[in-house]
């Protein structure tokens, strides 16, 4: 009997037109920037995709003076449903763009086109759909009768969700009347200029968003321009420090959301099948370039060893390949360095005594790639218990109680996300009640909705975005 | 697995004690339904395209259960769907058989006759199918009947009254009795998933059925709507597996009615593949139980051949 083989299913590219070289996005037009321009590549076969400008100081600047200009002469002052409106249709244009949002989003991130398909640009556009909606009810969200914007936002996002960070920060931040200055990872451009374009087929007012592009540096000079009132930050503690440093002292408002190292709990009495979804889901979506991924499994030892044998069971089936084919579950890691970074965790893994494992899977010569990998054996004191690798690795610990459960997930510095896994309703509350984390995930996990705040505890940042609560970081409260 | 001791047989000839039965059954992990729900809609997104989808629609042809259950139903109406069910296509001789027709126990005598010969399975619904209301002794009667007429798989039902009101032990016995009364046919045991309700029920009543020796679990008799679902077969399956891990022994799964259209059968196969496994990709263990399905599967199997498409009067109404 013959193995059901499935053929390949590419998504079309021929729905996008990547340019052989962009500009920065600066007062509504695309200009030259003055850095050394730099090229994005498509990580799952390391073609160059575009050059792309830099921007230095003197283009931070431009950029900054535009996203002022356009505060104070039009967005600062526009009645809240006039703003709503452009936000409706910016929404709409992204939906009507979906197609070609998301294969965009795969050939530069190298996620898969199932994820950025039903996950990353539906999510997105529901992002500009609920904050637009908020435009004009800022005097019902509970910071008073007339709550006025911050200004001028410089927000530096990561690579992992390229589009879908930038809706969380541009959605919340026009809504409530600032204008904006975003700086995509240098990794990962192209959508965020594709959202310029977006911007201006929805005749969104020059200079109410900016994009600029550029590596360190370039986020560097913006979130230390005196022009900005408020930063938002999305990526690693270490840069997240250096961030918080350069403003303290300063009168400009900062959120940060960084890193995390998630605790994802199952007890004995956990629906195990869906829990094993539900393991899968948490460290495996985005290649595990999740900052709330549940790369710490905590399962209950009276099921560990049925639960890692479905787990297992479960990998093997896990198609790893082409971001761009529809039935890939896995695709390509977003650059080499990160690809360096999970393997010196994951070697490291082995070296403290935890063991390796991984299915049997082929991966392609080109591009950067990890098969789904587990560790058993881990200890609370092992590195890869501890810090975060933000790959497709999973650290497997056991507990014994619920109380060694909750101490085990708490005893890390981060505190962004956690799972629980159970059919007890009693012992998801009294353990969500006990978890210091941001998110808690009951039955499920790595959901996301516009409605509901997201953000940390203690390194894994400050501020909350999504929800009414989002709102606070850009209103002068 | 988890090890339930010595005494967890498959042997049909044990009797249990109805406390541990229910105790086993409430002690299987649960099913929670909003991801099952999940997973199975994620399944029925792959893309099964080109090769892959000739070789699905030909293997879903093998699999199906060609079936007429209606009181209308008629000896020369029965001839019709055996001819059918030998050669689905008569234009093309390449199409493969199907696995097997299914018809009431009086039609057995007719359809047994039909195919004689042809490789294709004569089974028959039984235990006053479909609603399984009647005496246990007129339920054996009827399952005697069939197999004496010939038939080579009985699809029963079971009590899900009793079931339901928590007599899982008279559910046991029934299925063992059936069993016996089988002899060398096979036993299909039809859970109707749609009035068990809820997805742990499903599975408690999947195993309830494995180790009262079922051969094959299905979904429904067709009579009731909701009839085969994917989160109610990927439970099916998922029980199946853990079965086989358990005892050894495989079982295989019958998903019947509401399956209507080619891509509605390989979001089944996809279920299979990724859930219990290559290993009951063949109609020895899975079989689609429907008959309005086997058309579309020619259509699209003339047109991935052809390139173009048929209308439906190039292929056979029976």
């Amino acid at each position: 009997m013959t193995v059901f083989e499935y053929a390949p299913a590419p998504e079309s590219r021929s729905v996008v037109d990547i340019r052989g070289s962009y500009g920065l996005f600066i007062d509504g037009e695309f200009t030259d920037g003055h850095g050394e321009p730099f090229k994005t590549i498509n990580p799952a076969d390391e073609s160059v995709l575009a050059d792309i400008a830099c921007a230095d100081e003197a283009d931070v600047d431009r950029a900054v003076k535009a996203a002022r200009a356009a505060y104070e002469r039009v967005w600062g002052a526009m009645p809240g449903a006039e703003r709503g409106k452009y936000l409706y249709r910016i929404a709409r244009i992204i939906q009507e763009r979906s197609r070609e949002l998301a294969v965009l989003e795969s050939i530069d991130n190298g996620k898969p086109i199932r994820e950025s398909r039903d996950v990353d640009v539906p999510l997105v556009a529901a992002w500009f759909f609920y904050y637009a909606g908020w435009a004009d009810k800022l005097g019902h969200a509970g910071f008073g009768p007339h709550p006025q914007p911050v200004g001028v936002a410089g927000q530096v996002i990561p690579w992992n969700f390229p589009l879908l960070m930038l809706a969380w920060k541009i959605a919340p931040a026009l809504a409530c009347g600032n204008t904006v200055v975003l700086k995509p990872a240098e990794t990962t451009p192209l959508t965020a200029l594709l959202f310029a374009d977006i911007c201006r087929q929805a005749d969104l007012p020059p200079g109410v968003v900016n994009i600029i592009t550029g590596a360190g540096d370039t986020g560097r000079a913006l979130v230390a321009h005196p022009g900005i009132d408020k930063v938002a930050f999305t990526g690693s503690t270490d840069v997240g420090r250096q961030i918080a440093r350069t403003l303290a002292g300063t009168s400009k408002k900062l959120t940060l959301e960084l890193g995390g190292k998630a605790a994802n709990i199952v007890y004995a009495d956990a629906a195990l099948d869906q829990a094993v979804e539900g393991i899968v889901n948490g460290i495996f979506f985005n290649q595990g370039h999740v900052c709330c991924a549940g790369s710490r499994l905590l399962v209950q030892e009276s099921v560990a060893e049925e639960v890692l044998e479905r787990l297992k069971a479960r990998m093997a089936t896990l198609r790893v390949g082409d971001p761009l084919d529809k039935n890939t579950d896995i695709g390509a890691i977003n650059s080499a360095a990160q690809l360096d970074k999970i393997r010196e965790l994951s070697a490291s893994g082995e070296q403290e005594g935890a063991d390796r494992w991984s299915p049997p899977c082929r991966l392609p010569d080109r591009g950067f790639w990890f098969a789904p990998t587990l560790f058993t054996g881990v200890a609370q004191s092992h590195r890869i218990a501890r810090e975060e690798i933000f790959g497709p690795v999973l650290s497997v610990l056991t507990f014994r109680t619920p109380e060694e459960a909750v101490t085990k997930a708490n005893n890390t510095p981060y505190g962004l996300s956690a799972g629980i896994w159970t059919e007890k309703g009693s012992q998801i509350l009294w353990t969500a009640q006990h978890l210091r984390a941001g998110v808690v995930w009951a039955n499920t996990f790595n959901k996301f909705d516009p409605a509901s705040p997201f953000g940390g505890y203690k390194e894994s940042g400050y501020g909350r975005e999504g929800g009414r609560h989002g709102l606070e970081a850009y209103l002068n409260v | 697995m988890r090890v339930f001791g010595d005494a967890w047989g498959v042997s049909t000839e044990t009797l249990i004690g109805a406390a541990e039965l229910r105790a086993f059954l409430h002690g299987l992990p649960g099913v929670d339904q909003v991801g099952a729900e999940e997973r199975a809609a994620r399944l029925a997104s792959r893309s099964i395209k080109t090769s892959a989808k000739a070789e699905a629609i030909d293997l879903a042809i093998s699999m199906v259960d060609l079936t007429t259950l209606e009181g209308a139903d008629t000896a020369g109406k029965v001839r019709a769907l055996c001819a059918k069910a030998v050669h689905p296509d008569p234009s093309d001789p390449s199409v493969p058989k199907v696995a097997a027709v299914c018809v009431y126990p009086d039609m057995v005598e007719t359809a047994v006759a039909a195919l004689a010969g042809s490789g294709v399975g004569v089974a028959s619904v039984a235990t006053a199918f479909p609603s399984g209301r009647a005496p246990l002794e007129a339920k054996l009667a009827d399952t005697r009947a069939a197999v004496a007429a010939g038939a080579s798989e009985i699809d029963m039902v079971i009590d899900r009254g009793a079931f339901l009101s928590g007599d899982v032990v008279k559910v046991f016995e029934e299925t063992v009795a059936v069993k016996q009364a089988c002899g060398d046919a096979h036993l299909k045991v039809i859970l109707e998933t749609g009035e068990l309700a809820t997805l742990d029920n499903v599975r408690r009543a999947s195993w309830l059925a494995m180790r009262a020796g079922a051969d094959f679990i299905k979904t429904s008799t067709g009579k009731i709507s909701p009839a085969a679902t994917l989160p109610v077969t990927l439970v099916m399956l998922e029980a199946v597996r853990d079965y086989r891990a358990a005892t050894g022994r495989q079982v295989g799964v019958k998903p019947a009615g509401g399956i209507r259209t080619t891509k509605d059968a390989i979001k089944y196969l996809v279920l299979v593949n990724e859930t219990a496994g290559p290993d009951w990709l063949s109609p020895a263990w899975f079989r689609l139980g429907a008959s309005s399905v086997l058309n579309d599967l020619l259509m699209q199997r003339r047109k991935l051949s052809t390139g173009v498409y048929s209308g439906p009067d190039y292929f056979t109404l029976d």
